[in-house]
């Protein structure tokens, strides 16, 4: 690897300290030690913050309550998440193997980077880590790549689960910076690559993740995870989905529903919530709803199986969602 | 590499304990902890097989937890406990596993063995008597090339049983 | 033949020491004041080096050479052409010019004190291109299939053209006919041991501490580069991470080692990253086959054609079994048979295990299964209708042959018979479930190789071999030999093996090592005790013995191994997953050893078929022969969760002429034939015939 420095914070203040002076953070390294490895991430300084006490997992009323250095194999382990958010703990589960998840932060989590395999070499043309030098992956072999919330700048999709969990269920996530405190949806962390590739997130300099609060409810608590890939363990979605679902006589009261693998960041399918609401979760409903979360959909060269993947995927949560009643 | 950053230092000095013994060494901040353990302490076990966090061949113990040696840089471990195959294999820790991958021939060529082993006891450490179903997730981040996998699951579930009734099992 | 261990379900004397962490492999040898290598590779597909800059890297601590074409000694480079080496063309001479002929190529090496510090300086090099289009897909247009020179003339040992009857003919007129294309994808062997060596210069001769499936090679190949006789060379390899073929050539690597560590007077580790694997230690060559056959319609074969392309270098011409199998699996009058090479600018290929019949009978056994449902005959039913009587691709007879035994066994054991044959007809809850078979073969090979025994005063025995053991048990196989041999209990043999002043022994690869060493091995012990008999005093007393295939019994028989493989799929109905929930092969392979080692080595296999079938697929840029997946992130193989049953079974099988142990290996024929039984399977269950491998939930929904 690169030559760097690293230093310990020991409180939310000296960690921020340092992010001002231009240290990048480090909690459980797995993006970032691997993407050093390849030198397409070269920190000159680390601050670890793993020392930081922003570990906890709390419930408050029905609401969840995830540090930001809380490992993805404590939530996923922990009793009142599986209670409350099993769609929380199914999309840890389904994200890494055991050994990652005990290493990695939910803060990290939500802050990896990208998955492009051009992205992950140094020595290939990418507007996100050279902006303005040109995409490889548009003309290239793109078929793990974005149908929804691409640029000609970059088609690259979001990586993570559970960021697809936390949108679908409307999570918040509180921040700290240099000028103090601030919350927001987590869906807004996320940004559209459009001229800006290279900006990823919302995140203000210095800014410090500290927590993540997952809303609960009667949907929460009837929710799962549909994450499709080539193989059963340790691979990215070709296509995911988290559906909640509340149903009341019969007929859907709540719903909510967010992808993976296929946006550039997680998507959110409020087309598809809306056409449920008010009707019975059967089958058809299920399917000519799924079918909205198509609009707006550009497929590149080798991923438009995507475009059939995509409903099928949501319509499956949504009825496994259901099963859950 | 800019001349800022190297005017900061590169090399941290940490105190650990590796095996039960305690370690104080200064080290570069890229080592990484199978490195460390590997090159700098002679402690070959933990095997370096994809350098990324994906093949579980580097999976060691680090606080009780198992973790991706190549992925964790030896310069965050001050205080930290880490234990290898090595150790694991002179506290008797690891004895009713490795017989069992013997006695069922769960390995071939040995690579991955090692990390397997932690993977294995990890789950066994939760108690009762896992499912095949859940004992292949809880490994599914240690790949194997040679065997086909059903010996391995095999031995961990034999473990598990005899675990749960209480019977010894010798190395 | 005394078999008191031998057949005998002996647990692997090398156990203890794997599952310590005690067994050392070639990255865990530290040796006093080594150095480490990092090796530069290319980031163009095909042009030249027009510059390097190494002023920064030269400045950076601990550096202690940076070696290029601009500066590297000219090496030797004397002809050596191995067992495994390509007969025609010229291996890569690595940093002696400034051609760079494939993406990766290796074009610098750095030198540093510590691991970290030579990665620092490898990054940053500064090296400029001019670079060209390379050419790495052999279906497209810019490529030319030629005709390999090995593969000329009726005697080639893998021809060109093969023919009996007239095939095309007989095809045109055949009642019944399929003719479809076939594809499979550039695979690497992606062992769980990456590769590495550890040179050590002592004067003019040289030690290397080296992954080798074939350590006399390596010793050969290094003395002819280095222009130094052969027993200036060491090698040493008592453990090897797994190999499937892939350290059975001597790669650029080995010799960069051991320049680098003669250039700075060191000893150098070199360890191979897992995307440098990828780059410069070979892989399995993609294929594009069109098998057609022809038939009456009472399923009997009346025409085969079989013509597959691989993939080759630009220098060097690598030739395997793609359509090897196509003569002699079933009997037709009218056989044909064409197998060409595509030369592209991408690294030699090599052979990974089941080199060629891999894929050839992935192509034929579709085929078989295609035409059995245009018949409307079961599929185990059409390959007993088209049984031989003899090899009538040679006309002689086998030496034994158990593929009906295979299939009967497997029927009943997998329980063929409650498939109801109508595609996408069988479903479990959300899965279409489909039941596939293919057949599976592998030649019986057999070299020549030699071994010593020496019986020691206390009443033990050490036995030394040149082999290697790269998972499957030749430690514990051996020992099993050796201690029946010579009438000893197990404990009190000791077989050591993976050094090159050993005897010699042939390439650890091929499924020959039980028949090969094993029989020289029996042949030693035989010698060790004549010697022993006639000089009771003198201990220890050694003897040498070796084996060899007697030519008269190879001019009689054809011999190879056969098996039959099944597997059942389930797809899910929404997204297509595509999940194998279990597979069984049953295999004729003479006598088993040591079961608890063969079975493990077929389930093994039959992973590695899976991956085939499923997911492994190296994937190149078109555009710059950039190879984008390699890593063991996006190069997908199965993982545990991927497996559900998997059974190995063996029938009985005596065969007294393929060699003095009467067995014929294991390795190659377990990854054959699992493939085609999963896209069998797969066609099975959903009614759509998937030709390309591998078979993803991208093919199945948008088929």
């Amino acid at each position: 690897m690169l030559l760097f420095t690293l230093q310990k914070a020991g409180s939310p203040e000296d960690a921020i300290a340092a992010a001002q002076a231009g240290a990048r953070y480090i909690a459980g390294g797995t993006t970032l030690i691997d993407l050093m490895r390849e030198e397409v991430e070269r920190p000159e300084r680390l601050v670890d913050i793993n020392a930081l006490p922003l570990k906890d997992i709390r419930v408050e009323g029905e609401d969840l309550v995830f540090g930001a250095l809380a490992r993805m194999s404590e939530i996923a382990a922990h009793p009142d998440v599986l209670r409350l958010q099993p769609l929380v703990a199914e999309s840890l589960i389904e994200g890494a193997s055991p050994q990652l998840r005990n290493m990695a932060s939910i803060g990290g989590n939500l802050l990896q980077r990208v998955r492009c395999p051009y992205f992950r070499m140094h020595d290939a043309a990418c507007n996100k880590r050279q902006p303005g030098s040109g995409c490889t992956a548009l003309d290239g072999l793109n078929g793990g790549h974005a149908i929804l919330g691409t640029s000609e700048q970059c088609v690259a999709t979001h990586p993570s689960d559970v960021a697809v969990a936390f949108v679908a269920l409307d999570a918040t996530m509180r921040v700290r910076g240099p000028d103090g405190e601030r919350s927001f949806p987590v869906e807004e962390l996320f940004r559209l690559p459009g001229d800006t590739p290279h900006l990823e997130h919302t995140l203000l300099p210095g800014e410090l993740i500290l927590e993540v609060r997952v809303p609960g409810g009667a949907h929460a608590r009837q929710a799962r995870y549909l994450k499709v890939r080539d193989r059963a363990s340790y691979e990215f979605a070709l296509v995911s989905a988290a559906a909640a679902l509340e149903i009341e006589d019969g007929v859907i009261r709540t719903v909510r529903i967010a992808c993976g693998g296929v946006g550039t960041k997680p998507w959110r399918m409020r087309a598809c919530e809306q056409a449920l609401i008010g009707r019975p979760p059967d089958r058809a409903n299920l399917e000519a709803a799924a079918k909205l979360a198509l609009e707006g959909t550009r497929p590149l060269a080798h991923n438009h199986y995507k475009i059939e993947l995509l409903p099928r995927t949501i319509a499956r949560a949504l009825e496994m969602a259901g099963e859950l009643a | 590499m800019s001349d800022t950053a190297q005017s900061f230092p590169t090399r941290v000095d940490i105190s650990l304990t590796v095996n039960g013994e305690p370690v104080d060494a200064r080290v570069d901040v890229s080592r990484h902890l199978v490195d460390f353990l590997r090159l700098d302490l002679g402690l070959t076990g933990a095997h370096a097989g994809c350098e990324h966090g994906v093949c579980g061949a580097c999976t060691l113990q680090v606080d009780g937890e198992i973790v991706r040696g190549c992925l964790m840089l030896a310069a965050q471990l001050d205080g930290a406990e880490v234990w290898t195959v090595e150790g694991l294999t002179e506290t008797g820790a690891l004895a009713d596993l490795q017989a069992a991958f013997v006695e069922r021939n769960a390995l071939q060529c040995g690579f991955c063995t090692p990390g397997m082993l932690f993977a294995a006891a990890d789950i066994l450490a939760q108690g009762g008597q896992p499912s095949r179903v859940a004992i292949r997730e809880h490994i599914s981040g240690n790949y194997c090339r040679c065997t086909g996998y059903e010996a391995v699951v095999d031995a961990i579930e034999t473990v598990a049983g005899a675990r749960a009734r209480g019977e010894e099992v010798s190395a | 033949m005394n078999t008191q261990f031998v057949g005998q379900p002996i647990r692997r004397v090398d156990g203890r020491l794997k599952v310590t962490g005690g067994a050392r492999y070639a990255a865990d040898f530290n040796l006093d004041e080594h150095v480490y290598a990092v090796i530069v590779n290319a980031t163009v597909g095909l042009g030249r080096i027009v510059s390097i800059d190494q002023a920064a890297a030269t400045r950076l601590p601990g550096v202690i050479a940076v070696i290029s074409h601009l500066n590297a000694p000219r090496l030797a480079y004397h002809p050596h052409k191995g067992a495994i080496d390509p007969a025609t063309g010229e291996r890569l001479h690595v940093l002696q010019g400034d051609q760079v002929r494939f993406y990766g190529q290796p074009v610098a090496v750095v030198v540093a004190d510590t691991l970290d510090q030579a990665e620092r300086a490898a990054a940053a090099l500064s090296i400029t291109y001019a670079a060209k289009r390379p050419a790495v897909d052999p279906s497209a247009s810019d490529t030319t299939e030629i005709m390999a020179e090995a593969s000329k003339g009726p005697k080639a040992y893998y021809p060109a053209d093969t023919a009996r009857g007239d095939a095309d003919a007989a095809l045109a007129t055949a009642p019944v006919r399929i003719d479809a294309f076939y594809d499979t994808a550039r695979e690497n062997h992606n062992p769980m041991e990456p590769h590495a060596t550890v040179a050590r210069w002592d004067g003019d001769r040289v030690t290397l501490w080296s992954k080798t499936q074939f350590v006399v090679n390596e010793q050969a190949e290094i003395a002819a580069i280095f222009g130094i006789p052969t027993e200036n060379v060491q090698v040493i390899s008592p453990f090897v991470g797994g190999g499937f073929g892939t350290t059975l050539r001597t790669w650029s690597h080995v010799t960069i080692a051991a320049l680098a560590a003669r250039q700075v007077g060191r000893p150098v580790k070199l360890a191979l990253t897992r995307k440098q694997m990828f780059f410069t230690t070979g892989h399995r060559p993609r294929s594009l086959q069109r098998v057609a056959l022809g038939a009456t319609p009472d399923g009997k074969l009346t025409s085969i054609v079989h013509e597959g392309r691989g993939e080759t270098s630009r220098y060097e011409e690598f030739i395997e079994a793609l359509t090897a199998g196509t003569g002699f699996m079933y009997s037709c009058p009218n056989v044909r048979t064409q197998y060409r090479i595509v030369p592209l600018d991408t690294g030699t290929p090599n052979h990974m295990r089941g080199p060629g019949e891999a894929q050839g009978m992935f192509a034929l056994e579709c085929a078989m299964d295609e035409l059995s449902y245009e018949l409307g005959i079961d599929p185990i039913e059409l390959r007993r209708r088209n049984e031989p009587e003899i090899d009538e691709s040679t006309g002689k007879p086998f030496s034994s042959r158990s593929l009906m035994p295979c299939y009967d066994r497997g029927a009943e054991l997998f329980g063929w018979a409650q498939r109801n044959p109508a595609p996408r007809s069988m479903r479990d809850d959300r899965e279409y479930v489909g039941m596939g078979c293919a057949s599976a073969t592998y030649p019986v090979l057999f070299s020549p190789t030699r071994a010593r025994a020496r019986l020691l005063a206390d009443g033990t025995a050490e036995i030394e071999v040149a082999a290697s053991d790269m998972g499957p048990g030749t430690y514990t196989s051996m020992t099993q030999v050796a201690a029946d041999a010579l009438g000893l209990p197990l404990d009190n043999v000791r077989f050591s093996l993976g050094r090159s002043d050993f005897p010699p022994a042939p390439p650890h690869g091929g499924s020959q090592t039980m028949a090969s060493v094993g029989s020289a091995i029996r042949a030693a012990c035989a010698a060790v005790l004549e010697a022993a008999a006639r000089n009771r005093e003198v201990r220890p007393i050694e003897a040498e013995g070796s084996a060899q295939r007697d030519p008269e019994v190879a001019a009689r028989f054809s011999m190879h191994s056969f098996g039959a493989v099944f597997a059942e799929v389930g797809i899910d109905s929404d997204v297509g997953t595509i999940r194998v929930r279990r597979a069984l092969g049953v295999y004729g392979a003479g006598r088993i050893v040591n079961p608890r080692l063969a079975l493990s080595q077929c389930t093994g296999g039959m992973v590695g078929g899976i991956g085939m079938a499923l997911m492994e697929r190296t994937m190149l840029d078109a555009r710059d022969g950039r190879l984008v997946n390699a890593h063991m992130a996006d190069y997908l193989m199965p993982v545990n969760l991927d497996i559900d049953r998997l059974e190995a079974h063996f029938v009985d099988e005596e065969d007294p002429h393929v060699n003095p142990l009467g067995v014929k290996g294991l390795g190659e024929i377990a990854l054959v034939g699992m493939a085609p039984a999963i896209a069998n399977a797969i066609f099975h269950a959903t009614g759509t015939r998937l030709r390309n491998l591998p078979i993803s939930i991208e093919n199945v929904l948008t088929a």
